[in-house]
């Protein structure tokens, strides 16, 4: 691939980006108190006494997020820090009931890791590119404002109060939209894999703070701004694009690039400064004195690492090395969690080698993805099961099905949710090899059609194709096609 | 016959018990001395009939033989345990009319042992003081006058000083204190009772009110040492809900009372021999070694080098949480709110806390605020930490040639009201003795050991091992057997 550069009046510049993913933590219950985290809910019907700063309440760790920041960590090849601690993070909003945000400023669960990352390559031939995690912390969620709901006031919904989020936080090493794209990408369908995180961005479970700066290629980093909450892959591909193009403008105009927040307005397509530098918040991070450092030990880590299923990267391997898939196949198939979990459990019903193992994969990518495009499906609402789809597929192999039948059968299939063995049944779309029955046809078509013959024996040899098919015709395309072949040739001699 | 109200907490268990008197004629006996004794201020809030209730439920109990360990017994609880459906205020305006619909854990476990409740006692605004004179609600007035004839009102000592003016004045047989600084032992001195702060995370913290998280615990205030064990045997406990509470079983500190001290060894601080401290306090000191000595202990002296940098590095680490910990008090959920017309969030913010806080409060925020905020943390918060485990291993080194540590309580007997409210340091002062020991964590106890010249009670400070509550309830046994204290306020209100 090659280089990413905006054109400037002065020549190329380089873009520079770093991005803080929040992702929200999948538990039953929040960070820090046993209300429940189900999103859609009436407000404020989701809120502990602790979640409302009720005077005298105090935060009590749940475990379960912890085990599930731990299991993403370790997904990411990151250092767990066994020793981890919380620090309170102040400011007043009025989406924020203590007043502060519980975090982990200075002593974070999770170190330096590191995300590979596919890129398109020239000529289809794909590079891969790593981009290095700084960290991973654990932190509560604030509430939500209601401007909305009463003339003169505002109301506040706190259901999302204390709710546990990760901070994923990547080193700067993103050089194109595309690379950050293909990082959120990617690191979405490793915590969908792992389940910490649902990784629905359109309701705000992920989500992520897009760090731009430029500089003339091989310079020093540049200023950078930061542009907050950005909740789409498509959304932070834009950000980075506009402010990457929007900051050259600025230096190539003489002025200086102001460290910043700023907030992406998609109706636009444009940011803007939110506050600078000078407005920033102390946030007076100081270490919780409600809570004790967390201290993880080895059996637990251990005993998270031994939960977490096979990972995208050794899924895609293993497709490639060991059931000798496509390497366009096999990433297809395990880009999304849904889809790896479908044709995990195909392979299972199916029992096969690896030929089953290559026809299942063109099957699913062809035929089912064809399917379920049409009917505006996912994967996970597929209205054929993996069960029936190795059925079919067996069908197929045995000789039970041709190739058109099968499709026939799919069709059924999709419509009504029945088991291809019934739908074969029932139906009478067995394919047939019954001789006696085929030769009586290609006696019928040959009498019909005596000119044509006189043509094949002449020596126009492609019109065998026309007798393969009005034979195939007649058959209502049960004729086993090898069969039909061979009485064909025979017949027309 | 004495009258009900001299009687302490274990004469009136045991009295119920025997039938020599009904729970609800104790009862009714401290309901009437509570509203005799309204001069004092020290209650915010009366409750009879919660008294009265509890009463009845300890005679039915007693009926049925099923009596608890604090059947009959009825108590007045500080204003800054949340109590269910009673008005909890911390003596600050900010929460006047707040009614919480939970039990702090503490006063939640001396119900379920039997007591009952005769009212939320007055104290310093969220415990921020050392004279009461800081109360949103008035201050509370010593039942103590000097000898010298004048009627000048005294300082009940703070914050818990309407805990201390109510077991002095016999309003209530025992009561609940926190201590975060000195906040139980300097009253109980001032004003000639016992009080027992145990060691950090022996009480939960769930429900009081926070004002510094890492220092602030709960303890007992009452007539003698049996009781203060009897009390703290009822408060103590782990609790699942606050994560710095002690997983260990409650020792039977009554049961375990001895006041044969052989084999102990006192260590006397030779640092808490500071310029300016009254003769009469060195003398009350002597007198408590020659009755330990006299007991069977071995007095040692000992170092605590980093003494003086205590009250330092309290006011830095203390004003730091409570300027987080009070964040919560916005107006926006609970308590005052005072919205100006057309006025922002941020004005709600300020006109909201500025009405509802009064000035120490404000001084303390401000403190906090100031050492936690960028460019200061380091050299004030960051080292204020450092010193405090400094204090603290100043301890450990002393427990290696000691097994207690004996030193006055407060610096001076109890002061006249405005005599120190127009000077912070000098109120701040007031805890001097009392702050290292809150820093390491450390039971403490304070009791009563003699008069001064002008008839005002002087208390001596026990303090032990963490978790070591025994040892400092037996030497306080054997102060109180030696001084025979029975001195008591004469009633003028």
């Amino acid at each position: 691939m090659s280089d990413y550069r905006i054109q400037g009046a002065t020549g190329e510049w380089e873009v520079v980006i770093g991005l803080e993913v929040h992702a929200q933590v999948v538990s039953e219950a929040k960070l820090f108190s046993g209300a429940a985290t189900a999103f859609g809910a009436e407000p404020n019907t989701q809120v502990s006494l602790v979640d409302a700063a009720m005077p005298g309440m105090l935060p009590t760790p749940n475990v379960e997020c912890i085990r599930q920041a731990v299991r993403t960590g370790l997904a990411i090849d990151a250092k767990i820090n066994q020793w981890s601690r919380f620090d309170r993070k102040n400011y007043f909003y009025a989406d924020l009931p203590q007043g502060y945000q519980i975090s982990q400023l200075y002593h974070p669960l999770v170190g330096e890791g590191q995300i590979t990352v596919d890129l398109p390559g020239e000529n289809g031939a794909g590079a891969t590119k790593t981009i290095g995690i700084e960290r991973i912390h654990v932190e509560q969620d604030a509430g939500k404002l209601m401007h909305d709901q009463h003339p003169s006031f505002s109301y506040v919904d706190l259901n999302r109060s204390g709710v546990a989020l990760m901070e994923i936080v990547s080193r700067p090493d993103m050089r194109s939209p595309e690379e950050a794209g293909a990082y959120v990408r990617k690191l979405r369908a490793i915590l969908r894999y792992v389940g910490s995180c649902d990784g629905n961005m359109e309701q705000g479970s992920m989500r992520a703070d897009v760090n731009v700066s430029v500089r003339k290629p091989g310079e020093a980093f540049g200023t950078r701004t930061e542009t907050k909450n950005v909740n789409s892959v498509r959304f932070i591909m834009a950000v980075i694009e506009h402010e990457a193009r929007r900051q050259v403008e600025v230096i190539e105009d003489g002025g200086v690039v102001v460290q910043e927040t700023r907030l992406y307005d998609p109706d636009r397509n444009e940011t803007r400064s939110l506050r600078s530098k000078e407005d920033a918040h102390d946030y007076r991070y100081f270490p919780d004195p409600d809570l004790l450092p967390l201290e993880l030990s080895d059996a637990f880590v251990e005993d998270c690492r031994a939960s977490l299923p096979e990972l995208p990267d050794a899924k895609r391997s293993r497709y490639e090395g060991e059931l000798g898939l496509s390497a366009y196949n096999a990433d297809v198939l395990t880009a999304e969690v849904e889809t790896a979990r479908w044709f995990e459990a195909l392979l299972a019903a199916g029992k096969g080698d690896a030929a089953f193992a290559q026809r299942a994969s063109n099957w699913v990518i062809s035929d089912l993805f064809g399917a379920l495009n049409k009917l505006g499906k996912g994967i996970e609402d597929s209205p054929v099961t993996p069960a029936q789809a190795s059925s079919l597929l067996g069908l197929v192999a045995d000789g039970t099905l041709s190739g058109t039948l099968a499709k026939q059968v799919f069709e059924i299939m999709l419509e009504t949710g029945e088991d291809p063995d019934k739908i074969v049944e029932e139906r009478g779309l067995k394919q047939t090899s019954d001789t006696g029955a085929i030769e009586a046809v290609i006696a019928e078509i040959m009498a019909a059609n005596a000119d044509k013959v006189a043509e094949y024996r002449a020596g126009k040899d492609k019109l065998f194709g026309f007798f393969v098919g009005q034979t195939m015709k007649a058959m209502a395309g049960k004729a086993n096609p090898g069969v039909v072949n061979e009485l064909l040739k025979k017949a027309l001699g | 016959m004495t009258a009900l109200t001299d009687l302490g907490i274990a004469a009136l268990r045991d009295g119920v018990k025997d039938g020599a008197f009904s729970a609800r004629e104790v009862a009714t006996a401290f309901n009437a001395s509570v509203e005799k004794g309204r001069a004092l201020n020290a209650f915010i809030v009366e409750t009879p009939d919660l008294a009265l209730a509890a009463a009845d439920a300890a005679d039915a109990a007693r009926a049925s033989g099923d009596l608890k360990p604090l059947s009959g017994v009825p108590l007045g609880i500080k204003d800054l345990f949340c109590t269910k459906g009673v008005q909890t205020t911390a003596a600050s305006r900010i929460l006047e009319g707040f009614e919480p619909v939970y039990e702090s854990t503490v006063s939640g476990k001396l119900f379920a042992a039997g007591a009952g409740m005769l009212g939320k006692l007055n104290m310093d605004e969220f415990a921020m003081g050392s004279s009461n004179e800081t109360s949103g609600f008035g201050n509370v007035i010593s039942p103590w006058r000097r000898s010298d004839g004048g009627n000048a009102a005294l300082a009940p000592g703070g914050s818990s000083g309407g805990s201390s003016t109510a077991v002095s004045a016999r309003l209530c047989p025992g009561a609940t204190g926190t201590d975060t600084g000195g906040s139980i032992r300097q009253p109980a001195a001032f004003t000639g009772i016992s009080g027992i702060k145990p060691t950090y995370g022996r009480c939960s913290r769930f429900g009081i009110v926070a004002f510094a998280s890492s220092l602030d615990q709960a303890g007992p205030m009452a007539r003698d040492v049996r009781d203060c064990a009897i009390l703290l045997e009822a408060m103590a406990g782990f609790d699942v809900r606050d994560s710095t509470s002690l997983d260990l079983p409650v020792p039977k500190w009554e049961a375990g009372l001895s006041a044969d001290l052989k084999g102990k060894r006192v260590g006397i601080p030779k640092e808490y021999r500071i310029d300016g401290v009254p003769a009469e306090i060195d003398a009350v000191w002597e007198q408590g070694i020659a009755w330990l000595r006299d007991a069977g202990a071995e007095i040692v002296e000992v170092s605590l080098p980093h003494t003086k940098y205590a009250l330092p590095t309290y006011y830095i680490i203390a004003p730091a949480e409570a300027s987080s910990n009070l964040a919560r008090y916005d107006g926006v959920r609970y308590g005052l709110r005072v919205a100006p017309e057309q006025g922002s969030l941020a004005d709600m913010y300020e006109a909201t806390r500025a009405a509802g806080f009064g000035a120490e409060v404000k001084r303390r925020i401000m403190i906090g605020t100031y050492v936690l905020s960028a460019g200061f943390y380091d050299a004030y918060f960051n080292q204020a930490q450092k010193v405090r485990a400094l204090i603290a291993r100043d301890f450990e080194r002393a427990w290696a040639s000691c097994d207690l540590l004996l030193t006055p309580t407060a610096p001076s007997a109890a002061f006249g009201l405005g005599e120190k409210s127009d000077d912070p340091i000098a109120m701040y002062l007031n805890d001097v003795f009392a702050v290292p020991a809150s820093l390491a964590g450390l039971p403490a106890m304070s009791v009563p050991a003699g008069l001064d010249g002008q008839g005002l009670p002087l208390g001596l400070q026990i303090i032990s091992r963490a978790l070591d509550e025994q040892t400092v309830l037996n030497a306080g046994l054997a102060i109180e057997q030696r001084a025979g204290f029975t001195h008591r306020p004469e009633a003028w209100w």
